[in-house]
């Protein structure tokens, strides 16, 4: 096979480390990933099975746009949910379809085992130096943590812009530039810079806002496209949006069975996947007096389904409102709108009572 | 002291081993009814609406229980180790039930089985024991005695499959969870159906399922989840002994919905037809369903006999 060019699909703003790491760290071509849009939801529908979760299905189309794109080589990760076995159906299903690709199935190299990894992208690049993914692995593992707290400050402030658009317009310049960044020193610079940047968007938060927590499953909470947008829908009411999850706080500085004792009046065991944080989280923020959560996780994800019934309990405990939003690829942008002013009428009105 | 034991998922595996440990301990203990209208009913009322058919149905019977007994047993499994994995709703499910009925006065015993933490499968039911008061040498034998009542029974279960596997009649491989497959509102009227019209239903969970669990891979290398990797083995096993296969999963199977379109993809030679129960429509369509899938079946036995 000609030169790689690899792709892993589109996660929110990721695909920036993805492709430090690849480029500087396995010496690969990177393909970024074509943005999630209509078009890969309906490729990926179209060559999914039916009753299979959205994310499966984003993945998939994703995969067919990158290899539209030019790439030959794709990476899937595994995980502990059916994460776990997207990997061989994706690549059966690409196989099927006639895309003679690389598939490089993460699902294979235990977790348990790191060296199972490397020989994983020793495939891909049989010149692969250790030396140097020692080098930009720091690099890349750092990127992450800073671009989730950007968007964290950002998830919490842009909704009380003066000017429309500040915010947006940093954020990408940050993002456009972390993808010339090779070293820690020029990562640090850049961090501080658009930190500065950032700090300096007047905003006008009332005393007392509203503010509402996401929590929910992995891929949907983190793909705006597969939420509607809806972190951005909520801070134009002039909402504080607050979540906590991402790549940083569930994988890098996963929380040490502390949730576990946290939670443990709602639930004695782990439920699996995402369903700890979720509970954790929504536990948190009705601790801390928000004004309402809202739980978002695509059709099907069994984790999550479990998770309501606790939700519901810590709903009737604290007295806060829980939206549910479960996202297949038939959900309408019209009926989530509804649904999120009607909740805003709702915990407004609560608010002022 | 009475033990509550719901009639849904893990009991139709496992039924053997704590009738047997209960009754060798001189336990008391009631199984809810065969699943019936009014249990499902109560299942889809209480469950969230995406859960799958199996749970909702699981949580009617455990409704059932309450008043009934003392104590339910709702096991909670992680992993079996290196066996596998499985579906995130036994890990959940102990939770579940207990959030669902939590206004209820509900009591649930402690079975926790997660190997990859040692929490093996023995000391669960040692554990057991001595929640119930019993010392630990008359856990241990219980357990020991019931382990060997499981295996005499799955031996026999065996046997007579591997009988029918030699008939000479059209024999179709339901691949099924235990839990829709001998459930009597879902497995059991396909069962029926398929005798009636002069099939021979063969189990693909009662195939011996250490050696389906080595031979899935022969399918798929990377399914995570135990149950499914045993199923997948059956067919591994049985493929060319049967004339076609039945995929049957209950409504928001999790698991199903990617492993099945592995095995339709990957297994080209026997013609397979993919059931959905969703528990609600009537038998009408279901058997109009099977009843063209075994005249095909039969259409490509003629010609090959000419």
């Amino acid at each position: 096979m000609a030169k790689y060019k690899v792709s892993f699909p589109q996660l929110g703003n990721y695909y920036v480390p993805l492709e430090v790491l690849f480029t500087e760290g396995l010496g690969v071509e990177y393909i970024i990933p074509p943005p999630i849009t209509k078009r890969t939801l309906e490729i990926g529908s179209r060559y999914s099975p039916d009753s299979v979760c959205a994310p499966f299905k984003y993945t998939l189309g994703n995969f067919i746009e990158t290899i539209e794109a030019g790439a030959n080589t794709l990476v899937q990760a595994g995980g502990v949910c059916r994460l776990g076995y997207y990997g061989e159906l994706d690549e059966q299903i690409l196989r099927d379809l006639g895309y003679e690709v690389r598939f490089v199935n993460l699902a294979k190299a235990q977790i348990s085992k790191p060296y199972t990894f490397y020989n994983y992208f020793k495939e891909i690049n049989p010149d692969l130096s250790l030396n140097k993914i020692a080098q930009i692995l720091p690099v890349a593992l750092q990127m992450v943590q800073y671009i989730d707290e950007f968007e964290d400050y950002i998830r919490k402030n842009i909704g009380f812009e003066e000017e429309q658009g500040s915010f947006t317009s940093v954020h990408q310049d940050f993002l456009a530039e972390l993808r010339q960044v090779r070293t820690k020193q020029e990562l640090k610079k850049t961090y501080h810079k658009y930190g500065k940047y950032l700090k300096e968007i007047k905003v006008q938060i009332p005393q007392n806002p509203l503010r509402v927590g996401i929590v929910g499953e992995y891929y949907t909470i983190m793909e705006p496209f597969s939420n509607h947008y809806m972190e951005k829908e909520l801070a134009q009411m002039g909402i504080v949006v607050d979540r906590w999850m991402n790549v940083t706080n569930s994988l890098l500085h996963r929380p040490q069975k502390k949730d576990k004792e946290r939670i443990k009046h709602y639930a004695k065991y782990n439920m699996g996947a995402t369903s700890m944080f979720t509970i954790d989280k929504a536990l948190e923020f009705a601790k801390k007096g928000y004004d309402g959560i809202i739980h978002v996780k695509s059709s099907g994800c069994t984790p999550e389904i479990d998770a309501m019934p606790v939700l519901q309990n810590i709903s009737a405990d604290y007295k806060i409102p829980v939206l549910y939003f479960s996202f297949d690829s038939q959900t309408s942008d019209i009926g989530i709108q509804t649904r999120l002013e009607a909740f805003y009428d709702m915990i407004m009105m609560r608010k002022e009572n | 002291m009475k033990i509550g034991i719901p009639k849904g998922l893990l009991y139709y595996r496992y039924s053997y081993l704590w009738k047997t440990f209960f009754d060798e301990l001189d336990i008391d203990y009631i199984i809810s009814p065969d699943t019936n209208k009014a249990i499902m009913d109560k299942g889809l009322g209480y469950a969230i609406d995406e859960a799958c058919l199996s749970s909702k149905i699981y949580l009617g019977h455990v409704e059932y229980l309450i008043g009934k007994c003392d104590y339910i047993l709702v096991p909670r499994i992680s992993n079996y180790g290196s066996e596998g994995t499985v579906c995130t709703k036994f890990q959940a499910i102990y939770d579940i039930v207990q959030n669902t009925f939590r206004d209820r006065g509900i009591k649930l015993l402690h079975y926790n089985i997660d190997y990859k933490n040692l929490e093996i499968e023995m000391n669960a039911f040692l554990k057991m024991g001595k929640f119930l008061g019993k010392r630990k040498s008359a856990a241990m034998r219980a357990y020991y005695l019931a382990k060997q009542a499981e295996k005499t029974a799955r031996i026999m279960d065996e046997k007579h499959q591997e009988q029918l596997l030699n008939e000479d009649k059209i024999k179709i491989l339901l691949f099924a969870h235990d839990y829709n497959i001998f459930d009597k509102h879902i497995g059991k009227p396909i069962i029926d159906y398929l005798n009636e019209m002069g099939a021979v239903p063969i189990i693909g969970d009662l195939a011996d399922k250490k050696s389906a669990l080595a031979k899935s891979v022969e399918i798929s290398d990377t399914l995570p989840w135990k149950y499914s990797k045993e199923l997948v083995g059956s067919i591994a096993l049985y493929r060319e002994r049967v004339d076609g296969i039945i995929l049957i999963s209950s409504f928001n199977c999790g698991p199903d919905s990617l492993v099945n379109e592995i095995i339709i993809r990957r297994v080209k030679n026997k013609p397979i037809l993919n059931l959905t129960v969703d528990g609600q429509e009537g038998s009408a369509g279901m058997e109009t369903r099977l009843e063209s899938f075994l005249d095909i079946i039969k259409f490509k036995k003629d010609d090959y006999r000419g």
